[in-house]
């Protein structure tokens, strides 16, 4: 058994905050009490949480572990202990491996590689189109089987409306989230970075805010053809946002996410260093703007990472020619700290959920801090001043724009099914 | 004023005294093109690397006069000849060249921020000979000496480019320098080629984007002409015959603008297409003024980043009259 005591329990989900204890046992959590009230056996191992924030584990429902395919760049193993550091207790991996986990067979396969990982729970995607090719549909049904929790063709759209249509009646039937990488491929063709008066003072091809918008527009009035769960990954503009928050105003089930980079950094921010190179691509400051706006008021339903590893060989080269993506576990925590909670924009408690209990939500799962859930938390300091050497990451790569910025507060401990995975 | 320069990657961060040194710096240069032996030994024992990543037929024979001119070795890297082919990275191909120890390098490249990518990593000066659809700032440089030389100041001008401007690294070169000098400029072409966030790409400078090329050359002193780089887009291309229509100079035309009004144009020209001969080979055009001036400003910038000299105002070989020295103000 496991005793965290003296922390301050924050949980979206039953609204508390309050200095409480947390007795583990085993994989379940045996008990939750006022501080000190707590009778654990003589045996159990005391975890002091003094100063520190005892939240439901972290779920990132959007990450690139790459692997199969392309293990230079990442592996389950090496991008699942990253999480841990970031104080994710489970990730949901996208399928634009090599091959594409369009199938039960590759599904399998990473659930288990997953398993002798050890540690962070890894839930696939399955993709939506064989080959992720947009063409004939998945074989979804299979891949549930096999343990999916949503579909998605991401690095691109699901690519026709007609295709999208059919996937979302299909998904529906089957109860599963349909995850759109939203893109009008073509508005975006050749684009490295945002279009606006940053692109085109450095010379850098640019895809307009339309580009991402113009295809949420598309599948939001398909979810409300078919009724679908519809999650849109990596939301970046502004025209998205309110796609998205008329979605919801009409009672359909839209969600969507937002990536730290995208609500702290914006176009402008853009130099010739590929570490800035991600897609969507950094918006204009009014979209950042929009999307702080949209996470404070609860048209954003999950912070997601989508950590995107490219080993230093594929993306030390010119801008235009670095693959799109950076690394995203180690800085989520930091970067949300620090732009949502000691900014004032949100509560620590609207920080937590979106990391918790939102993204639990969009997969139809519980997330929640009380005496029979399962033992996975995420426990972590507020003001600890610490500076994120990406030198010392367990990822395979080192694409991150935010190497060597200065925080406050970070995780301290990393906990599944009651074992401390990660400790500070 | 003395000015160092470690790399000339763009001009945008230089200031308006920086390029003022650069273009006296030029001078001098301008003057031995006219002499009957042109070669000095400046450079004598020095290697210039070359690396054209992107084809060029005119600035690179340019940079390699320069070189030449100033006694200099230069080592060529073409993009047919290069191993980026065979999968070299721009850094190992770069790197590759560095270890055969040349004092500067001199690259274009096609896709923008190469070069200042590359001097990242590099000890050598690195001299960007155009970049993807950045800057071009040797070009902008040799088109502000040629106006200096035509109409006496590079300041408070009307400057109107026509064409292509989203995809020209000159243009964005050119804004950056004269804008710098108080010109102020009128960007006209085709709506998709002339987007309106140009007008905010050098803060301080006036820029406006117009579409009729009869309201943009009204009052011009200098018309910039932009080759229509149709190898660049992969965007739809524009009919040529709407192009002309809509946007070729032409004499009638060119009666818009100011009387002592001059016409630049970065070359290689298409005859017929963006300007008819007759204003192509008339007396305001300066198109080959500016190939003779593009010799004299690549070996003042070759001299001020190889030579390793930055100390001094000026070659002392060159006996620079102070008087002369004093356009830095200008």
């Amino acid at each position: 058994m496991l005793l965290i005591k003296n922390g301050r329990v924050v949980d979206p989900a039953s609204k508390t905050d309050a200095a409480l204890d947390v007795l583990l046992d085993g994989e379940k959590i045996r008990e939750v009490g006022a501080a000190g009230k707590i009778s654990a056996p003589q045996d159990a191992e005391i975890f002091d949480a003094s100063g520190l924030i005892v939240a439901p584990g972290f779920i990132d429902i959007h990450v690139h572990l790459r692997e199969p395919g392309q293990e230079s760049s990442e592996t389950i193993e090496t991008g699942t202990r990253a999480a841990a550091r970031g104080g994710f207790t489970a990730v949901c991996c996208m399928p634009n491996t090599k091959p594409v986990n369009d199938n039960a067979s590759v599904t399998r396969f990473i659930l288990d590689r997953a398993k002798i990982a050890g540690g962070v729970r890894v839930w696939p995607m399955g993709a939506a189109s064989v080959g992720s090719k947009g063409e004939a549909i998945a074989e979804i049904a299979g891949m549930k089987e096999a343990g999916i929790v949503g579909v998605s063709d991401d690095g691109k759209p699901i690519a026709t409306a007609k295709l999208a249509r059919q996937v979302m009646d299909y998904c529906r039937s089957l109860d599963l989230p349909v995850i759109e990488h939203a893109e009008d491929v073509s508005l975006a063709a050749g684009a490295v970075m945002r279009e606006g008066v940053t692109s085109t003072r450095l010379g850098l091809r640019g895809m307009p805010a339309a580009a991402e918008s113009v295809c949420v527009a598309r599948d939001v009035q398909l979810a409300e053809l078919t009724g679908a769960r519809l999650h849109i990954a990596h939301l970046s503009a502004k025209a998205s946002l309110e796609q998205v928050r008329w979605a919801k105003s009409r009672g359909l089930r839209v969600t969507c996410e937002a990536t730290p980079h995208h609500f702290t950094l914006i176009d402008e921010d853009v130099e010739y260093d590929s570490r800035f190179k991600m897609n969507p691509p950094l918006a204009a400051r009014e979209d950042r703007e929009a999307l702080l706006a949209g996470l404070a008021d609860g048209t954003v339903d999950a912070i997601a990472t989508d950590h995107a590893p490219h080993e230093p060989a594929l993306k030390d080269v010119e801008f235009d020619r670095a693959p799109f993506g950076i690394l995203g576990f180690e800085t989520a925590l930091a970067l949300a700290l620090e732009q949502l909670v000691h900014s004032g924009r949100l509560s620590l408690m609207r920080m937590v959920e979106l990391f918790t209990s939102g993204p639990a939500r969009i997969l139809g799962i519980e997330s929640k801090i009380a005496a029979g859930q399962a033992a996975n938390l995420t426990i972590f300091s507020l003001d600890d001043s610490w500076t994120y050497d990406v030198k010392e990451s367990p990822s395979k790569s080192r694409n991150s724009p935010f190497d060597g910025r200065t925080f406050k507060g970070a995780p301290v401990a990393t906990i599944v099914a009651g074992r401390v995975i990660y400790q500070r | 004023m003395t000015h160092r320069f470690r790399d000339l990657l763009a001009l945008e961060p230089l200031t308006a005294d920086a390029l003022g040194f650069l273009l006296d710096q030029s001078k001098p240069f301008q003057e031995i093109q006219k002499h009957p032996l042109k070669k000095l030994a400046t450079l004598r024992g020095k290697t210039v690397a070359l690396a054209f990543f992107e084809t060029s037929t005119r600035t690179r024979i340019s940079f390699g006069t320069a070189a030449s001119r100033l006694g200099a070795d230069t080592m060529n890297l073409q993009a047919e000849a290069s191993s980026l082919k065979k999968g070299e990275t721009l850094l190992d191909t770069v790197f590759n060249l560095n270890a055969m120890k040349p004092d500067c390098l001199v690259m274009r490249h096609a896709a923008s921020g190469a070069p200042h990518y590359v001097a990242r990593h590099l000890d050598i000066p690195v001299v960007n000979a155009g970049d993807g659809t950045h800057e071009h700032p040797s070009q902008g440089l040799l088109d502000a000496l040629t106006i200096r030389d035509r109409l006496g100041t590079i300041k408070n001008l009307n400057v109107t480019i026509l064409g292509d401007i989203l995809h020209s690294r000159v243009a964005r070169s050119n804004i950056h320098l004269l804008g710098k000098f108080g010109c102020r400029f009128t960007l006209c072409g085709p709506a998709m080629w002339v987007p309106r966030e140009l007008e905010k790409i050098a803060p301080g400078t006036a820029i406006r984007c117009l579409y009729r090329i009869e309201e943009a050359l009204e009052g011009a002193d200098v018309i910039m002409m932009l080759r229509v780089q149709t190898e660049r887009l992969d965007d739809p291309p524009l009919s040529a015959n709407d192009y002309i229509l809509l946007y070729q100079l032409n004499a009638e035309r060119l009666g818009r603008a100011s009387r002592e009004a001059i016409v630049l144009h970065p070359g290689p020209i298409n005859r017929g297409i963006e300007i008819t001969p007759e204003v192509a080979d008339g007396p305001q055009s300066c198109v080959l003024e500016q190939v003779t001036n593009g010799v004299a400003v690549r070996m003042a910038i070759l001299y001020l980043l190889a030579s390793g000299a930055t100390e001094t105002d000026t070659h002392p070989a060159l006996q620079v009259k102070p008087k002369e020295s004093a356009n830095a103000s200008d």
